[in-house]
């Protein structure tokens, strides 16, 4: 009996998915649990796996369409089973996959349920979104070019989005892609096409519509309030110094960073001042009893929040392997949704890009974040002298429903003392 | 290689053909006391005969039909047609016996007989002197199409179209009929069906064309070369089959295309072109494809006029820079 | 073959086209057979008369009405009722259908749909039988509607002034589709359009197959000896409508009656029960009831043709498009 298959909640905030790859067509047998898509949900690209055995029959959605929570994607059943009927009620329902999102969305956001553009050549590694001009790229963000133009793209690892084409309407044409490769078009007759000055748009991915969403309600509906603290870094500075050389003795050697010990010296001073490792609900304030640090990882699209589990239970080489780990799957998108989520306190560090001091959008439900500057340099005051010092600022953003100032105070005069007397992170 | 007009290539053609088979004859009006109305049967009634070389009266529908009974049961007729405008009246006779004889019997009937004439536009010869009717008979499945360009491919095509099992088309051309050009002497010198020729290397754009305006291509070849545009001239010499390998070979290297014939632009031969081209090399087109036909009117009489509705090398030379985005 | 032995032959002949086309029509009414039926019934004398006054190598090539020829020129009813069937046994592969009956063994040349445009074909293959200098003569049939198509007329014109082998047998079964005789030709006398061609003419009624044979057998004798084509105009009947979808209300009952009672099947069949053949009239009836059944199961139980046979039936040989 054939069964649709049903868009899967891979992420708790998933309200939509995009299909990245299928990786199976239809015909194909499948068992239990074998690897149907992998799934671009807001936070990560997850495995699709199947729940049933039987035969793939329909693919009712592509690559790289958007498809509602709970919508089918495709239809399971016996070789050669009859699946009109469920392809009708399957078009039925896709119809709301297909027109719901444009209504939700603002009147300038292309229709949800349009392919994709293809993804930035993986040739172009870290690079930021493309941020040269292109009048070739219509407002829904098609971009016009001939074919030959699309298939020395593909062959050429070019994002069309960072081409400005001289052809009729902006067409995008082969000479405009002179200098790209050494491509068949021919070369040095025509004058360069001139640099567009109008914007260019770029079609919202799913982690920047969840990122938008998630942080403008955060800042909407969240009461923020900020403390920030210098600590005297001198000290951690001297013993991650020591602690480093020691570990390199090791063999392996390992390693660990200044973050580590801010992970897990966040850790030790909530075990010491739990009020604020807190959610606020509507009906009730939830104090947790388990201290889960979320990691703010920057990744080409965006930001996500791996969590650190226990962490106050966690030595620091074990926070730094695993945060090492979850950051580096975080992106490659592979990583679960389970391991970004629920979270009980988040941590964002921007010292390694040089910032002093800063402040951080709460992550809710968490009902704090620390912003963690980067170790300056600067004369300090010891007894009475005037010596080099090292300084490092911190910020905790703090949910007023749940955390007040002498709340948010108190935690951070206990991660000051951790800070500022190092040796005892060693200890827990 | 012996240096003669097109209308003698024409010629050596049938006589050859018929030294080396009694079952090859021709019929048509004014083609044998009269030598032939534009003199391509010069001589072949002293030659072969009254029984062979046979003048019909204007009966079309009559003859052609005769010519097809005649190959039907073994016979291997050239069936002359004064110019292919006339054939309009035997279409009949083409469509439903000779392309569908074979089809219809299942296979047991061949029908080997090739009609021949000139086609398309002349000099001032009016609206119904001046069609180009390869447009309506390569729409038939069953029938062959050929419209040689050279005094060579005309020897070689018609050569192959009397030895042909099938019912061919083969289409002249009035003003190319004094073309000169250096044709083999062999008697077995054939140009087989389906493959086209390139009459011009290029690497910017493809024109493709048959028949005269081969000769107008390659005239706006030259003029675009002088502007910077190398065009690449392609002479399908046969129409139906179609050398689709030689065409998109050529795309595959210019990215561009124009298509010149005569004949309306409503369908035809020129749209069937585009669209292998779009379905077969879609990846490979940088430009839309443009065809520059006869403008979509009954010929005028009128000398400047005509001449407007004709394919021109300007015309040509127009389209191939805008598909070059060149304009 | 005697007299005797030839009315029997000819007898068969004509009860089988008549039982076949029958169960012809019991096959169409079941949906056995697509398209059109034009069914010969009242008209076999001619075609079965016809064949009698040439020889098997003799061109022959008729109209869309043509199971009546096809059978007469010795196509098996195995290979005819598989063609209206659309089978691949049928005789045009089912190709053809019931307006296309083609076999080139027994010299029958279709079966052709559009009217009078198969005439220039008879001139032609009478023009191929002089050119190679033989005698076969070409048997080209029409009914009185291609009376007024050119196609007709420019066969008749060219084989007059070729002095071709060809005799044009024009059915006249009054009506054209249905339209009457005298709606459509402003000389109903159809022989004497030969006149305007200088071609020699005959007209008879076909009543009786041996008369026809003999009238037939005067113009392929003129003929084969070189005096040129004849135009032969032959008064027949059709029972049925045009075609099966022809209601035929165009002439009354009265009139079909009166013309079933000319009708040459039975008044061969009562003069040989005269002469003492009943029991070869048994025996030829259950031969020929036997052979239409048969065909019947065969060709239900043929199988359909492939696509394959599409590409090499439109052209010989290879052929790229």
């Amino acid at each position: 009996m054939a069964k649709i298959v049903e868009m899967p909640k891979l992420s708790p905030t998933m309200e939509e998915g995009q299909i990245a790859t299928w990786h199976v067509k239809e015909g194909d047998a499948v068992d239990v649990d074998d690897l149907l898509a992998e799934v671009e949900t807001d936070k990560a690209t997850m495995e699709f796996r199947s729940f049933d055995k039987g035969v793939l029959l329909k693919i009712l959605f592509g690559d790289g369409a958007i498809v509602r929570l709970g919508d089918p994607v495709a239809i399971i059943g016996e070789a050669g089973e009859d699946v009109s009927d469920l392809v009708a009620q399957a078009e039925k329902a896709k119809a709301s996959s297909d027109d719901a999102p444009a209504a939700e969305a603002p009147k300038d956001e292309a229709p949800a349920a349009t392919p994709a553009p293809p993804a930035p050549s993986p040739a172009s590694g870290g690079a930021s979104a493309p941020a040269v001009v292109a009048s070739s790229v219509d407002a829904t963000g098609r971009v016009k070019a001939s074919p030959y133009v699309r298939k020395l793209a593909r062959e050429r690892g070019l994002d069309l989005r960072t081409i400005s084409g001289s052809g009729p309407g902006g067409r995008i044409v082969a000479r405009d892609l002179d200098g790209t490769s050494a491509g068949s078009a021919p070369a040095g007759r025509v004058a360069a096409a001139p640099v567009s000055r109008e914007p260019e748009v770029v079609k919202l991915s799913m982690m920047r519509k969840t990122i938008a969403r998630r942080l403008t309600e955060s800042k909407q509906n969240v009461p923020h309030f900020y403390l920030t603290i210098d600590v005297d870094a001198g000290p951690l500075v001297a013993l991650r110094k020591q602690l480093n050389t020691d570990l390199g003795q090791l063999d392996p050697p390992k390693k660990v960073s200044f973050n580590d010990f801010v992970v897990k010296a966040v850790a030790i001073a909530i075990t010491r001042s739990p009020t604020v490792n807190a959610t606020f609900t509507p009906d009730a304030l939830i104090y947790h009893r388990r201290v889960d640090i979320s990691v703010a990882v920057a990744v080409d699209e965006g930001l996500v929040t791996p969590v650190v589990r226990n962490a106050d239970q966690k030595s620091l080489v074990q926070i730094n392997e695993e945060v090492a780990d979850l950051a580096g799957r975080a992106r490659d998108k592979k990583l679960k949704p389970e391991e970004m989520t629920n979270g009980t306190f988040s941590i964002s560090n921007l010292g390694m890009f040089g910032i002093d001091e800063f402040s951080a959008v709460i992550n809710p439900p968490e009902g704090a974040i620390l912003a963690v500057g980067g170790i300056r340099k600067e004369p300090v005051v010891v007894e009475g002298a005037v010596v080099p010092g090292q300084r490092m600022k911190m910020t905790l953003s703090c949910d007023h429903r749940v955390v007040d100032g002498a709340v948010g105070a108190a935690f951070l005069a206990e991660l000051r003392k951790v800070l500022e007397r190092p040796t005892q992170i060693l200890a827990f | 290689m012996t240096e003669m007009r097109f209308r003698e290539a024409v010629r050596t053609a049938i006589a050859e053909e018929m030294e080396r088979d009694a079952s090859v004859l021709i019929m048509g009006e004014e083609v044998a006391q009269y030598q032939g109305a534009y003199k391509v049967t010069e001589g072949l009634l002293d030659r072969f005969g009254e029984k062979r070389v046979i003048d019909t009266p204007i009966a079309e529908a009559g003859f052609a039909g005769i010519g097809i009974g005649a190959a039907m049961v073994g016979l291997r007729p050239i069936v002359e047609f004064m110019t292919w405008n006339f054939s309009a009246v035997a279409f009949d006779q083409i469509l439903n016996n000779a392309a569908k004889l074979r089809q219809m019997s299942g296979g047991q009937l061949e029908v080997p007989i090739v009609f021949r004439g000139p086609n398309a536009s002349a000099r001032q010869v009016g609206s119904q002197h001046s069609h180009a009717m390869e447009h309506f008979y390569t729409h038939i499945p069953g029938v062959k199409v050929v419209a040689p360009a050279t005094c060579a491919d005309a020897k070689g095509l018609l050569k192959t179209a009397i030895r042909d099992d099938n019912p061919v088309i083969y289409l002249e051309s009035e003003t190319l009929y004094s073309l000169k050009g250096d044709v083999p002497d062999d008697e077995d010198f054939t140009v087989p069906f389906g493959l086209g020729r390139v009459a011009r290397e290029g690497s910017d754009v493809t024109i493709i064309s048959y028949s005269r305006i081969v000769h107008v291509a390659l005239e706006a070849a030259e003029t675009l070369a002088k502007e910077g545009i190398e065009a690449e001239v392609i002479d399908l010499r046969s129409l139906r089959p179609l050398d689709e390998d030689l065409i998109l070979q050529s795309i595959a290297k210019t990215h561009r295309a124009v298509i010149a014939y005569e004949g309306w632009p409503y369908g035809g031969v020129g749209a069937e072109i585009v669209d292998r081209i779009q379905r077969m090399a879609f990846d490979e087109l940088d430009a839309p494809i443009l065809r520059v036909t006869t403008l979509d009117y009954p010929m005028p009489y009128s000398a400047a006029l005509e001449q407007h509705c004709i394919p021109q090398a300007p015309r040509i030379v127009e389209a191939a820079k805008k598909v070059s985005y060149r304009e | 073959m005697n007299e005797r032995d030839l009315a029997i032959e000819m007898y068969r002949q004509m009860k089988l086209i008549r039982r076949f086309e029958e169960e012809s029509a019991r096959a169409y009414s079941m949906g056995k057979i697509g398209g059109f039926l034009h069914l010969y019934i009242g008209q076999e004398s001619v075609a079965v008369g016809a064949n009698a006054a040439i020889r098997p190598d003799d061109y022959t090539i008729t109209t869309y009405r043509d199971h009546g020829l096809a059978l007469a020129r010795g196509m098996t009813s195995r290979a005819a009722m598989a063609e209206l069937f659309g089978k691949e046994t049928g005789c045009s592969r089912g190709l053809g259908g019931s307006m296309h009956f083609f076999d080139a063994e027994h010299h029958m040349y279709g079966g052709h749909g559009i009217v009078g445009g198969h005439m220039p074909l008879a001139a032609g293959m009478a023009f191929a039988s002089k050119y190679r200098g033989e005698d076969r003569v070409a048997l080209g049939f029409y009914g009185e509607g291609a009376s007024s198509i050119g196609a007709t007329h420019e066969a008749m014109s060219l084989a007059a002034l070729w002095k071709l082998p060809c005799i044009f047998i024009c059915e006249n079964n009054e009506y054209a589709m249905g339209t009457s005789l005298e709606r459509s030709l402003s000389l109903t006398d159809i022989s004497r359009k030969a006149d305007a061609y200088g071609m020699a003419k005959d007209r008879f009624v076909a009543d009786d197959v041996f008369m026809v044979r003999d009238r037939i057998g005067a113009a392929v004798k003129r003929a084969r000896a070189g005096e040129g084509p004849t135009l032969i105009e032959v008064r027949t009947y059709r029972y049925r409508g045009h075609s099966m979808s022809d209601p035929a209300k165009y002439r009354t009952k009265d009139e079909v009656d009166d013309a079933k009672q000319r009708d040459a099947l039975y008044r061969l069949q009562h003069q040989l029960e005269e002469d003492g053949a009943t029991a070869e009239i048994e025996k030829a009836d259950a031969a020929v009831e036997e052979e239409v059944q048969d065909a019947i199961k065969f060709a239900d139980e043929s199988a359909d043709p492939g696509p394959d046979l599409l590409a090499p039936t439109t052209y010989k040989g290879e052929f790229a498009r």
